[in-house]
């Protein structure tokens, strides 16, 4: 996940323009990770009860490779009647096999299960990187080794909960509905299946309609581990499924990672209902740096926290707030670091940024950004030679942001950054916090006693100090305000998928 | 000649002052056998956005206090609990229970604020831990209050109900608006006699007494409410409350469990887990 490809500033005084002159007609040899591994069928059905299952829908949907536009296979559409199975079969697994299970046999799925990710880690990036747009690097590096080691953390959680939460006789809730996101497909799989299991709840999971195939994937997992059937089950299709699933009457807790908008509807739809909910949303990231932070760090950590899976990340630093002492400095390095970033095939080891993951996204960032355009901040795009199908969008930069424009203000979900200033650490928090989302925020400064003062205040539920987009099985995430409520990860997120009695 | 006796009007709470309803409308709050106790204020929508403000303008300095602080100040409050401890079970005798009930009623009041009272500064070290990530990184998450909380007070039993409901909102930092339970609100108004004395920054715990049915779409969907506590409420009112949180991602509390819970997991549900990491280096 860590781009350690940090540009030598050789030259601080004298540059002023935005690319690096390379002797002659240099560039990169294609360095392409082959998609051999990688064995897709023609088409998928839905895994309920442990089995492949025909959709009662009797539908079909196409998925693609967002950089190719090319179709990779056809994914069932469950409807009502599907998902009813599906809950029925985790019911049913939740009574009569999962929930008296002991933990410590629990236990041994999820470590049976992590060993197996890993084992396979390298097809299931493919597949991701294929299926998403996202660049091998990441799957490779982040995704897969970070969703096994969910599993291998939770694993040893399950016959050790009565000592996560003192006083507390730790319950299951029963069958979750879980709904996420095409972002981080597998990856957010693990942060939904790993702790409701290892608490001993039984699953029926939704992945996005765009990314569907390394859950799929991941199904052919279970069964290989000898999971009991039920225990997790996988409805595909688009957002009706997912609405169907969540409010279904025989779930007791519904998990969501998504927009806000839909949070917002799901929380309403579930109004009237005891169903244990928890939301982890959008966000409009502060990335802050302070005129005594290490520069050179700091525009790998702000190239890092937009530019990372293409800004499509929740917790994206997609506002830099810097203070007014460097600005001009700061946003010189960075321009000339996008001028670096290698955009293109997502198979390729050396891409940086990957393709858009589908064409409604790209539609949504282009707007976006000509709304920034249109209010007055000023753009600027590196020179950038896309490929000539799939879709893709220009590592961005906008400067002279006003809080009002509704790039400061939006989630753009894309690789566009919006650059504002401050003069002291009063006013970069509150503009930090001028935002209705409170997910991440990022601190750069050499001060102790500031990183921890400036914490303090941050309304965000993960605050980075000189460093940006790290994660852990071992560390709770989660937001803040309409960034949604819950954590995953960590002792904490144990909480989601228990019964505390309260 | 027999003296008259002086009688006491109720009124709201509200930023650490006792205002009738902007309304100027009130209701009779009757005894289990009907008979007319007092008047008690009848608060309008007008009246939350005013407590909502003045519990928003508090939050701050109260979250801002030191857990030892806090603590003193709920620990001051159970005092004067335990000083007036009379005149409750005088109120809720009068509403219908019998003597004993009433007695035990108010101890276990005051007991419930001397057990959180002593959870001040102590509920973080519980909730909050170190987290052991793979890499040099120190990273610490611990909770924080979440802002401004409406609770909608529990009917039965009027005072214990509203003590265990606020003490676990309060104690963390967070501030709260409060819907007293319209058939029994004398206690409640009583006990934010015993706030303004003790040393309960004002604004800190805002009480509105009047109608339940009238006044929670009003606190579902206000823009700046952060979360709600619903274990007062009826089912219909509940779903109110829901959908209106649904408006903003208000934070829900009270879905299950009992009226007099008694929980640390209870402080947890009135707080937001903040995780700060920093890279370990020479």
């Amino acid at each position: 996940m860590q781009d350690t490809s940090k540009v030598t500033d050789t030259t601080p005084a004298k540059t002023t323009g935005a690319t690096i002159d390379l002797p002659g007609d240099w560039r990169y040899a294609p360095s392409r990770q082959s998609s051999a591994p990688v064995t897709i069928a023609d088409r998928y059905g839905l895994f309920i009860n442990g089995g492949w299952q025909r959709p009662a829908s009797g539908e079909w949907f196409p998925t693609i490779n967002p950089s190719t536009e090319e179709t990779l296979s056809e994914i069932a559409v469950a409807d009502g009647a599907d998902v009813g199975r599906a809950v029925k079969a985790a019911r049913n697994a939740y009574e009569e096999v999962w929930g008296p299970m002991s933990g410590t046999e629990r236990a041994k799925y999820l470590f049976r299960i992590a060993r197996m990710i890993q084992e396979r880690a390298r097809e299931i990036a493919v597949l991701e990187t294929m299926d998403g747009g996202k660049p091998i690097r990441e799957s490779r590096d982040f995704d897969i080794p970070q969703a096994a080691a969910h599993f291998f953390y939770h694993a040893g959680w399950a016959d050790k909960l009565e000592y996560a939460f003192p006083g507390i006789d730790p319950k299951p809730l029963g069958v979750a509905a879980q709904v996420i996101p095409w972002n981080f497909p597998f990856l957010m799989l693990a942060w939904k299946i790993a702790p409701a299991l290892a608490t001993g709840n039984t699953v029926v999971l939704k992945p996005a309609e765009t990314t569907s195939l390394t859950a799929l994937f991941f199904a052919s997992i279970c069964d290989e581990a000898g999971l009991p059937p039920g225990v997790v089950n996988l409805v595909t299709g688009a957002g009706e499924t997912g609405a169907g699933l969540v409010s279904h009457p025989d779930v007791d807790k519904v998990a969501f990672t998504g927009s806000t908008a839909v949070g917002k509807r799901i929380q309403a739809d579930l109004a009237g209902t005891s169903k244990k909910l928890t939301l982890e949303l959008g966000g409009k990231g502060a990335h802050i740096v302070f005129d005594d932070a290490a520069l050179d760090d700091a525009v790998e950590g702000v190239v890092n926290g937009i530019f990372f899976n293409q800004g499509h990340v929740c917790c994206a630093g997609s506002r830099l707030l810097v203070q007014e002492t460097i600005h001009d400095r700061f946003v010189d390095k960075l321009k000339r670091r996008l001028a670096t970033l290698r955009v293109g095939d997502p198979l390729d080891k050396n891409t940086d940024v990957g393709a858009i993951n589908s064409r409604a996204q790209l539609d949504k960032i282009t707007d976006l950004v000509e709304s920034g355009v249109a209010d007055g901040a000023e753009i600027f795009q590196p020179r950038c030679d896309l490929p000539e199908r799939g879709f893709w969008f220009v590592p961005t930069l906008f400067t002279d942001v006003s809080q009002s424009h509704r790039i400061a203000q939006e989630e753009i979900f894309g690789p566009v950054l919006s650059i504002l200033t401050f003069r002291d650490p009063e006013e970069a928090v509150t503009k930090a916090n001028n935002t209705p989302y409170g997910l991440s925020a990022g601190v750069w400064t050499q001060k102790g006693s500031r990183i921890l003062w400036m914490a303090d205040r941050l309304d965000a539920g993960v605050v980075w100090a000189n460093t940006f987009n790290q994660f852990d099985p071992a560390s709770p995430f989660g937001g803040y305000k309409e960034s949604g409520f819950g954590r995953e990860g960590g002792r904490h997120g144990l909480l989601a998928y228990m019964d505390t009695g309260i | 000649m027999n003296r008259l006796d002086v009688r006491k009007t109720y009124k709201l709470y509200i930023g650490g002052k006792f205002p009738r309803s902007e309304s100027g409308r009130s209701y009779p709050a009757k005894s289990t056998d009907g008979e007319v106790l007092a008047r008690v204020s009848l608060a309008s929508r007008k009246d939350l956005r005013m407590a909502v403000e003045a519990a928003r303008q508090a939050q701050a300095g109260w979250a801002g206090l030191t857990g030892y602080n806090r603590g003193q100040i709920l620990y001051r409050i159970a005092e004067m609990l335990e000083d007036r401890h009379d005149t409750f079970v005088g109120q809720i005798v009068a509403a219908g229970a019998k003597p004993r009930a009433a007695t035990d009623e108010v101890s276990a009041a005051i007991d419930a604020l001397v057990w959180y009272a002593g959870w001040a500064d102590k509920f973080a070290q519980v909730h909050g831990n170190l987290n052991p990530v793979a890499g040099p990184y120190f990273n610490i998450s611990a909770p924080e209050p979440t802002g401004v909380f409406g609770i909608v007070a529990p009917d039965a039993p009027a005072l214990l109900g509203l003590v265990a409901r606020l003490a676990p909102v309060i104690v963390s930092g967070n501030t709260a608006v409060v819907l007293a339970s319209e058939p029994s609100p004398m206690p409640a108004i009583t006990f934010t006699e015993i706030l303004a004395t003790s040393d309960v920054p004002p604004g800190v715990v805002n009480m509105l007494t009047g109608s339940t049915e009238e006044l929670v779409p009003w606190l579902a969907d206000h823009g700046d409410v952060d979360g709600i506590d619903v274990m007062g409420a009826s089912p219909q009112q509940r779903k109110r409350l829901q959908e209106g949180g649904a408006l903003d991602i208000k934070r829900i509390v009270g879905l299950r469990g009992s009226v007099v819970d008694r929980s640390p997991q209870l402080i947890g549900a009135f707080t937001e887990t903040k995780t700060v990491w920093h890279p370990k280096g020479r």
